[in-house]
């Protein structure tokens, strides 16, 4: 999971290449872009209707507490989903 | 007739639309090659009759959830004439994806940009007509909110219903793999017609959320508008009630006492101890309902409720269930019933199979009929609305225990994947649309349940004719004592039994059976009450009335969207068990302390 991505991602040895991580690991303010989602098929196809696509970029909003979910924006649209199932989308921090 | 059917994502006003083009005249029906209900209604355009029906919102033709399916089959059995695409047009990047599907499937379209007036605000311009041309089908933006845009898409409509449909695809499935194309397609619409600022500008719904969705302030500003929310509605909602009663009272001495004087007195009876003065007691109770109705359709439309799911997810998932599961519980305090039929959005049948277990425990507005009635006759000004609020929270409680005690047989791994609308006023229209559509389910809920109940309460507390009126030797009474064993323990008198046996019916009867049981109605009912009951055996009777099965259409529901007798059962059982073992624990407990 931890492989570089990024436009340095390339040159794997560049210190300017990032980490790629999840969406579950960011912080309330931080955007990063959509890498790739690891979902069965039914929550790949409604994840990618709500706009989740590699490439799209993302900000997380807020935490609920008590581990509850995650607000994130993708362009206009905000969207409501849990922690595992953030888990589940690779992310590049901008 | 000719046939349009309105699509759509969730959420883009799909529903107002719906109520303003067919003016709320609408009705459940049931079509060709699919299982649920849909409504549907006829308008007149262009001088010919058309049908018009409201397909479930979906984010993806070639999706597998329920209502994509529903979608699809309906398409597939019924090929309308006309397809009305409704987008949101704040959304309008992501949302073209769906019309895109449907362009493929060479129907006849014509398109609705909703929500205009927001997407300005955000920044957004959209070039209609140059969409238009891009796309090869009308488009037309306009506010459901305002109701402007409508004179301009009427006509598009009843010019489009005038051209012959085009041969509808067949091959629906194999249009999955295009997606790619879509994209493509997307990508260009978007870069030549629309312009969407980098940075959108900070709007009043980010502003509400850095409160409402506080991580520590939510919750309790949650609970708080909750309180007030249900504080409000008893306050206003009570004088009115106990005002309309009191007009129907006199309305029965001052005209029709002594116009139906001359009756046989048999007949006299029936129509004033029977069907008046049930359907008066009933009745009184319209404004507490509609006020009720007006107060969740404001919470409903403002987007609060996907907030809620937000703000209680996490201890939802904890009870098996989740956000959205917490949002049917809160729209079953209006009715159970669309409630049952809301958990649909849900995918996974174990989680919608509990969260369907949880709904009829949700104090639904039959009920609460009921509460205020009684809490109003049982306890002073003061403690009413604190008692009232305490069923509340039992409400809450009995819906939690059964998750928690069910939640492993019915397990689940369902994504909780929610869209986050932004905040919306109601505008009037939208409001009295809604306390108008209330009033007349209630009055057609009132010829079919209602009257019916009352005249056959009447009948069982006057049949024998030998016996005196509702005395122990009527029908009523035998039944009354006869079940007089199980609720004698938790201080159910034969009179409440009657009532509470006519509240599977429908809970709205059960004023209204206690009404025609003493002969009496508004104060004198209260009073009545007051002086046989204490309050110890009111609170016991509104637990069971809380906790037992809500009515038979909610029974229906269960039975319908379950599709499965078994499961209706065990959740009749299980209702009917808690109810009877909390009222029992209530009562010895409050009777063992001295009370």
């Amino acid at each position: 999971m931890m492989r570089p991505c990024g436009i340095m991602a390339p040159l794997l040895n560049s210190p300017f290449a990032m980490p790629s991580t999840t969406l579950a690991t960011l912080h309330p303010g931080e955007s990063a872009t959509v890498v790739a989602i690891h979902a069965e098929e039914a929550l790949h196809q409604r994840l990618l209707a709500l706009g989740f696509r590699s490439g799209r970029q993302i900000e997380l909003i807020r935490k609920a507490s008590f581990s509850g979910p995650l607000q994130v924006r993708i362009g206009t649209t905000d969207i409501l989903l849990r922690r595992g199932e953030a888990a589940k989308i690779t992310v590049c921090r901008v | 007739m000719k046939r349009i059917a309105l699509l759509g994502m969730p959420n883009t006003g799909k529903s107002t639309l719906f109520n303003r083009l067919t003016g709320g005249a609408a009705r459940v029906g049931n079509w060709p090659g699919i299982t649920v209900e849909l409504l549907s209604g006829k308008i007149l355009l262009g001088g010919d009759m058309v049908e018009i029906i409201d397909l479930p919102g979906i984010y993806d033709l070639h999706g597998f959830s329920d209502d994509e399916q529903v979608v699809r089959h309906f398409l597939h059995d019924n090929v309308p004439d006309l397809a009305l695409v409704i987008l949101n047009a704040t959304q309008i990047e992501r949302q073209m994806s769906l019309l895109l599907q449907l362009k493929q499937l060479n129907m006849n379209l014509v398109v609705l940009l909703n929500m205009a007036d927001e997407a300005k605000k955000y920044g957004i311009t959209i070039d209609g007509r140059k969409m238009s041309e891009l796309l090869g089908v009308p488009i037309f933006l306009l506010s459901g909110k305002y109701g402007t845009g409508y004179p301009e898409a009427q006509q598009a409509i009843t010019k489009a219903l005038r051209y012959p449909t085009p041969g509808m695809a067949e091959q629906l499935r194999s249009k999955l793999e295009q997606d790619t194309h879509i994209e493509a397609e997307m990508a260009r619409v978007l870069k030549h017609a629309v312009q969407i600022p980098a940075q959108l500008p900070e709007s009043l719904t980010e502003k509400l959320d850095r409160a409402m969705l506080h991580p520590w302030l939510g919750l309790p500003i949650f609970f708080a508008i909750m309180y007030l929310l249900f504080q409000g509605i008893f306050l206003l909602g009570q004088p009115l009630q106990t005002g309309i009663a009191g007009l129907f009272t006199w309305l029965r001495e001052a005209a029709l006492a002594p116009l139906l004087s001359g009756l046989p007195q048999a007949l006299q009876g029936l129509l004033l101890d029977g069907i008046y003065n049930g359907f008066a007691t009933v009745a009184a109770f319209v404004p507490l309902i509609v006020l009720f109705f007006l107060f969740m359709a404001m919470v409903e439309d403002s987007g609060y409720l996907s907030r809620a799911a937000f703000l209680m997810d996490a201890l939802m998932a904890r009870l098996g269930l989740d956000g959205r599961g917490f949002v049917m519980l809160l729209m079953g305090f209006g009715c159970n019933v669309p409630a049952l039929m809301g958990t649909r959005v849900m995918r996974s049948r174990a989680m919608r199979l509990l969260t369907m277990l949880v709904i009829p425990f949700s104090l639904c507005s039959a009920r609460l009929q009921v509460f205020v009635f009684i809490t109003a006759a049982l306890f002073s000004p003061k403690a009413a609305p604190v008692v009232l609020f305490s069923l509340y929270l039992f409400s809450f409680a009995a819906a939690i225990l059964t998750a928690l005690l069910f939640k492993s047989k019915f397990q689940s791994n369902e994504p909780f994947v929610l869209e986050l609308p932004p905040y919306r006023f109601p505008t009037v229209y939208q409001i009295v649309m809604r306390g108008w559509l209330e009033i007349r389910h209630f009055l057609r809920r009132a010829t079919k349940f209602i009257i019916a109940g009352v005249v056959l309460v009447w009948l069982l507390t006057n049949l024998p004719p030998s016996a005196a009126p509702a005395g122990s030797d009527t029908l009523a009474g035998m039944i009354g004592s006869f079940l007089q064993p199980i609720f004698a323990p938790i201080g159910i008198n034969e009179q409440l039994t009657i009532a509470l046996l006519f509240g599977f019916v429908a809970k709205e009867i059960v004023i209204g059976a206690l009404a025609v049981i003493y002969g009496l109605t508004g104060a004198a009912l209260s009073g009545a009450l007051g002086l046989q009951l204490d309050w110890v055996q009111a609170y016991s009777f509104m637990l069971f009335t809380l906790i037992y099965m809500p009515c038979i259409s909610a029974i229906a529901t269960l039975r319908s969207e379950s599709k499965n007798m078994g499961f209706t059962l065990f959740s009749i059982g299980w209702s009917l068990a808690l109810a009877w073992l909390t009222s029992l624990a209530f009562y010895q407990g409050a009777r063992a302390l001295g009370y």
